[in-house]
């Protein structure tokens, strides 16, 4: 029997249903005709969360970026191992006979 | 160490006397030890690997840089961690763990970091240093990805890792240091920015 190939959505394909399904239901509630509105706190709530939320991960966005930049180990160790590696390896490979 | 290797040489026609240097460890170390398999002019990086694994006789293959901004001493590291996860994929990671670099300034760290984070919300890709390039592969799996991968450059070595998840292949990290600088400086330029992020949504829209 052939095999079917393995469909696997695309990360773009991922997104866009994502964000439409989170797009639908936010449009069923907070823009909903007059009598199938959800209380008004809550449509007040509801109206602006996209903005919201995008501000917000654009402030976990900077401080994630932020930290890691902050924290971003700097290998002197590791540097000052590989000049010692490389004065070494000179030393063994002239005697070996290698020209440089 | 009991590790039985081997190093495969490409170079691609370097002005700079690499293959003399690389005929005359040849003579001292052997050629069962030290392959030369040159080419005659600059051909690039996908190309080099093919090139390389036809005359790879071992069941693993490590790819890093030639310029020593890849520590060497971490190939027993890479060795270790694939045994002790039967690992397809050993990739190094200069973000985790005692992972870093040196010789970086503060603008090439932060677009690094800020590339990285893009590109871990984009592509969740599982592995938390994509553009790294010393990497430990069992040698089918890497013959597997080449096939599908088509990218260039930086991207080229994104897509092996997205390509290889797909595939549902295994994939330690090991933390290495970048030691950046040792000979000569590497420039990262608007070019290499814009190419970058086209490559990365052209993965976002494709896998």
């Amino acid at each position: 029997l052939p095999s079917l190939p393995q469909a696997t959505m695309t990360k773009l394909g991922q997104w866009l249903c994502g964000l439409a399904l989170l797009g639908s239901a936010w449009a069923a509630l907070a823009l909903a005709p007059p009598g199938l509105q959800p209380p008004a706190p809550l449509r007040q709530a509801l109206l602006p969360l996209p903005v919201y939320l995008l501000v917000a991960f654009g402030c976990y966005s900077l401080a994630t970026v932020g930290y890691r930049l902050a924290t971003f180990n700097d290998c002197e160790e590791a540097a000052a191992e590989l000049q010692e590696h490389i004065r070494a390896a000179r030393a063994d490979l002239r005697r070996r006979g290698l020209r440089l | 160490s009991g590790i039985d290797f081997e190093i495969i040489i490409i170079d691609d026609g370097s002005p700079d006397g690499t293959q003399e240097i690389a005929e005359q460890l040849e003579k001292i170390y052997g050629s069962d030890k030290i392959l030369l398999r040159p080419r005659p002019r600059k051909l690039g990086l996908g190309t080099a690997y093919i090139h390389g694994m036809k005359h790879a006789t071992g069941n693993f293959i490590v790819i890093m840089d030639a310029d020593l901004s890849h520590h060497v001493s971490l190939y027993f590291t890479y060795c270790g961690k694939q045994k002790e996860g039967n690992f397809d994929i050993v990739s190094g990671t200069r973000y985790k763990g005692s992972g870093g670099v040196h010789g970086w300034d503060l603008r090439r760290k932060l677009i690094s970091r800020g590339a990285n984070f893009l590109t871990q919300v984009l592509l969740r890709p599982g592995a938390s240093d994509l553009t790294g390039s010393f990497r430990l592969y069992r040698k089918e799996v890497l013959q597997k990805l080449m096939e599908k991968c088509v990218s260039k450059g930086y991207v080229f070595q994104m897509e092996m890792i997205v390509r290889a998840r797909q595939l549902g292949y295994t994939i330690g990290e090991v933390p290495i240091s970048f030691v950046d600088r040792v000979y000569g400086e590497s420039k990262l330029g608007g070019n290499e920015i814009v190419s970058f992020l086209k490559g990365l949504l052209t993965l976002f829209a494709t896998t």
